[in-house]
């Protein structure tokens, strides 16, 4: 057994910025990950990151712009904390050498960016999660911290408590990817999950393979509800033919979207008269494919974004990076033609619930990042807020499981938060095959944390060899192609009752052929083939919470569209949706949406921009 | 394991140029050979969308090998037959092959776009990123292999614990001397010539092709190697650092294993799916730190 102050899980932007913070309070902090941390999607990143630097913004209008971009589904709390110390945590940054775009005066660069009322995204060329993922990369190897990488962490140490908020999370159990080797990690001061993305639930993604909700599934089978599933930005410019995502930043320099008739359609059909192309990436998105079902869509599939007025100088000077990603992947040169776009799964403003300490329900366990919702991007986020996030509250979740009195959270957690319970007809009943099927026993028998994390661990072995020791059975690839083609199909930027209830029957469908999946592979080195198999089942998990929440919430709020419901109804729905596990039977229920920051009431206005 | 004997410039290539201007214009040639590429693929394409898709299928002969599974213990190649369609790359083609017909067949990916860094393979003989490689680029039937210098753990998944080591190996942190107050919320300076200087070096997403294409570092296991002088390249001309770090880190690229094993064969350079131009850089610092020791005389 390996042991820890702190363990965090996932070595992308959140993770390392976590074990940086609990490395700075003196913890033993070690990362587990199933990548190298240079190997995270957190590296993909292109636009930007927010955060009020300059004489004429300030952290109250970077805190209202991501308020009004949630569509008042983000909590105050979470808001303010972020928009306020977002700052800080770039001049960090810049401290530990990330190499941004700079003025004539050598200070850092802003560009504007969709839905900011100052430009305050400040950016490395068109690559700046790149860049800030090496540069806390090399400040984790400065501090020697300690790095499991290729050890893949399939279950949390969590003890049986009948109510999640009695639980506690004393480690996790990870299978070393290139021995095969299945190991008790046990943390004395906290887990922190930072696992994250969840686009592979759907197959036009912009997501890396790797993206596949592993830390929201572990938590959610382990008594962590999980919220706002249901909201899923489609980021509206990604590559038609792979999902290779193309930046804000080239509509942020003046990049302009048109469709087959050549039109300027953000404005000609009046998507967004004020802001245009820059308008909110929900409204980009659905107006693109508005404009693709009225058949003015260049194939019937996308449109085109037209950067070339931008000239060569500029382009090359802070676009570089989009020349080569549209010549490698769609085989457009963007100097002499404009690209093909169309909108792709990008990011998950749902996740696990925590607060803006970023703690979940179960004591000593954290999530920050994509996996987590704290909540501050509600039903839309803003470009260039998810990188200044993690940063935020990664570095939360660090400082607190390092030890550090960050205050009581305002935000409410665990099923005590409850003040609603919900209700939705589904053609067949959600949840596990064989519900409880043993991932948390019951009974709070499970305390001692050796006892858990060795229980834990044999539970694990007993999983592995089943897997590896089947001869036949269904390739899990069949299984995970099945759910991303009804995720795309059913649960995509618009949405109605019939195919969200259709998307219900096939996730069933879907979990029963998981039971008769197999590992080919019958080698414990290098097997990815078992790695991808465990990763199905979260995909599974995951697909089915966002269907959950996308049949439950009928209005019309950020990225979540209803076709007979196309109103935001404030009266009714100011609410978050939860899901819990509820030990194979989910169970859905609502928590109202903390609207009073420190100040002032965020009061929900129309959204237009 | 498996190695084609490397292609390479051996014309020694030396000091030249002013090395800023020697920059863009080296970015506008590359961005030139790109333009010229994709216009050859074009015509290429074309005559491929000619043929009928559904009978064409690429023929992929890719390196397998496991030590604990008995037929595989013994390095061997397997043909794939997998149908081809336009726009797909190497690593789309391994994905396929594997979901498809074998599903131990075993590669790293992630991204897809050639930021991660994880499937730099040995294709038709040449490192390349798998996921940035199009079909139509190479000869068929397309021969898939590891990456020639390292240690296989299985398949086309090599042992890279000896590249990161070298990375690690050259103190690659930002560590200047001061930094402003953390609580005036001041960033330090840099000019923007300065960053252009480090642009390219700041690139490298340690996928390892260079250092697979390296004969010195074949040959010489101590050897920092491309990308972890690449790393310190990064580092040192970075003005933000101050001086005295700069001859700290001159200090640790002039030891017996670093710039000077270098014989400009520019194969590094060649490979590089960022397009650094490795071999320059190692120049320059060698330059560098000959100036750098003449200062003390």
């Amino acid at each position: 057994m390996y042991e820890h102050d702190v363990l965090v899980i996932g070595g992308g932007g959140a993770g390392l910025r976590a074990a940086i913070a609990a490395h700075e309070e003196g913890a033993d902090v070690a990362i587990v990950t199933k990548l190298h941390p240079v190997r995270s999607h957190t590296g993909a990143a292109e636009g930007g990151i927010n955060a009020a630097l300059r004489d004429g913004d300030s952290w109250e209008d970077h805190a209202y712009d991501t308020m009004k971009g949630s569509d008042f589904l983000g909590d105050a709390p979470a808001i303010e904390t972020f928009a306020k110390t977002a700052p800080e945590e770039v001049i960090n940054l810049e401290h530990w050498g990330m190499p941004f775009s700079r003025e004539d005066d050598g200070r850092v660069s802003q560009r504007p960016f969709g839905g900011l009322s100052f430009p305050r995204t400040t950016y490395a060329g068109a690559e700046t999660g790149h860049h800030m993922l090496h540069t806390m990369y090399e400040q984790v190897v400065k501090r020697g911290i300690e790095v499991y990488d290729e050890w893949y962490v399939s279950r949390l140490a969590v003890t049986d408590h009948d109510d999640p908020e009695d639980r506690v999370c004393h480690g996790c159990v990870a299978y070393d990817i290139k021995s095969g080797e299945i190991a008790g990690f046990k943390a004395t001061g906290g887990v922190i999950l930072a696992t994250g993305g969840l686009g592979q639930a759907f197959d036009h993604t912009t997501n890396a393979v790797a993206n596949t909700g592993d830390g929201p599934a572990m938590a959610y089978r382990a008594g962590v509800p999980v919220e706002d599933m249901e909201m899923i930005q489609f980021h509206p410019t990604t590559l038609p033919s792979t999902g290779v995502l193309i930046s804000e930043g080239v509509r942020g320099e003046g990049g302009i979207l048109y469709n087959d008739e050549g039109e300027r359609l953000m404005f000609e059909y009046g998507y967004a008269n004020n802001e245009g192309e820059l308008a909110s990436r929900d409204v980009v998105a659905r107006a693109e494919l508005t404009e693709v079902n009225e058949g003015r869509g260049i194939d019937d599939e996308y449109v085109h974004l037209d950067m070339r007025h931008l000239g060569e100088e500029r382009i090359l000077d802070r676009l570089e990076n989009i020349l080569h990603l549209a010549e490698d992947f769609e085989g457009v040169d963007g100097l002499e033609e404009p690209m093909p776009v169309k909108p792709g799964q990008h990011y998950a403003m749902g996740g696990l619930e925590v607060d803006e300490n970023s703690e979940t329900c179960i004591n000593g366990l954290y999530a920050a990042g994509e996996c987590a919702c704290v909540s501050m991007h509600g039903a839309n986020r803003l470009g260039g807020n998810a990188l200044p996030e993690l940063l935020v509250f990664g570095a939360r979740a660090g400082y607190h499981a390092g030890g550090r009195d960050l205050g009581e959270a305002k935000i409410p957690t665990g099923p005590s938060a409850k003040s609603e319970d919900g209700h939705v007809d589904t053609p067949v009943s959600p949840g596990a095959v064989d519900a409880g099927d043993g991932d948390v026993a019951a009974d709070g028998a499970l305390v001692e944390p050796q006892e858990v994390i060795q229980h834990h661990v044999e539970a694990e072995e007993r999983r592995v060899t089943e897997l590896l020791e089947k001869d036949d059975g269904v390739n899990h690839a069949e299984v995970r192609a099945d759910v991303q083609e009804t995720m795309t199909d059913n649960v995509n930027v618009f949405r109605n009752e019939e195919n969200l209830k259709e998307a219900v029957e096939d996730l069933r469908v879907a979990r029963e052929r998981y039971q008769d999946v197999y590992v080919r592979d019958p080698s414990r080195t290098y097997n990815t083939d078992l790695i991808h198999t465990i990763e199905t089942r979260n995909i599974i998990d995951v697909a089915e919470a966002i269907t959950l929440g996308a049949l439950a919430r009928e209005e019309f709020r950020g990225a979540h569209w209803r076709e007979q419901h196309q109103e935001r109804k404030d009266d009714e729905w100011i609410k978050h949706t939860m899901v819990s596990w509820n030990d194979g039977r989910p169970d859905l229920y609502y928590k109202p949406v903390v609207l009073e920051g420190e100040d002032k009431t965020y009061e929900p206005k129309e959204r237009s921009y | 394991m498996s190695t084609g004997i490397q292609e390479s410039e051996t014309e020694a290539d030396t000091e030249e140029q002013d090395t800023a201007a020697e920059e863009s214009a080296a970015q506008r040639q590359r961005m030139e050979t790109k333009r010229q590429r994709a216009a050859e693929r074009d015509l290429q394409e074309k005559a491929e969308e000619e043929l009928d898709d559904s009978e064409n299928a690429v023929e992929l002969k890719v390196f397998r090998y496991d030590p604990e599974v008995e037929g595989k213990e013994e390095p061997r190649f397997d043909t794939f037959h997998v149908p081809f369609f336009k726009g797909m790359t190497v690593l789309d083609a391994l994905i396929y092959a594997r979901d498809h017909f074998d599903s131990s067949l075993t590669f790293r990916h992630s991204c897809r776009q050639a930021i991660c860094g994880s499937d730099a393979l040995f294709i038709n003989g040449r490192q390349r990123l798998g996921c940035k490689t199009q079909m139509v680029d190479l000869d068929w039937p397309v021969r898939i292999e590891p990456l020639p210098h390292q240690d296989v753990v299985k398949d086309l998944v090599v042992d890279m614990e000896h590249f990161y080591d070298q990375m690690e190996s050259v103190e690659p942190y930002f560590d200047p001397e001061e930094t402003p107050k953390k609580s005036d919320l001041e960033e330090q300076r840099q000019d923007r010539e300065n960053r252009e200087k480090i642009k390219m070096s700041t690139r490298c997403i340690w996928c390892g092709a260079c250092m697979s294409s390296c004969n010195i570092a074949a040959g010489d296991n101590e050897y920092l190697g491309p990308a972890a002088i690449n790393k310190a390249y990064r580092f040192a001309m970075d003005e933000r650092e101050g001086e005295n770090m700069k001859q700290h880190r001159l200090n640790i690229i002039e030891q017996e294993h670093g710039v000077w094993r270098c014989q400009t064969q520019f194969s590094c350079t060649e490979v590089c799916p960022k397009d650094i131009p490795l071999t320059e850089h190692i120049q320059e610092l060698k330059r560098e730190a000959v100036k750098n020791n003449l200062k003390f005389w």
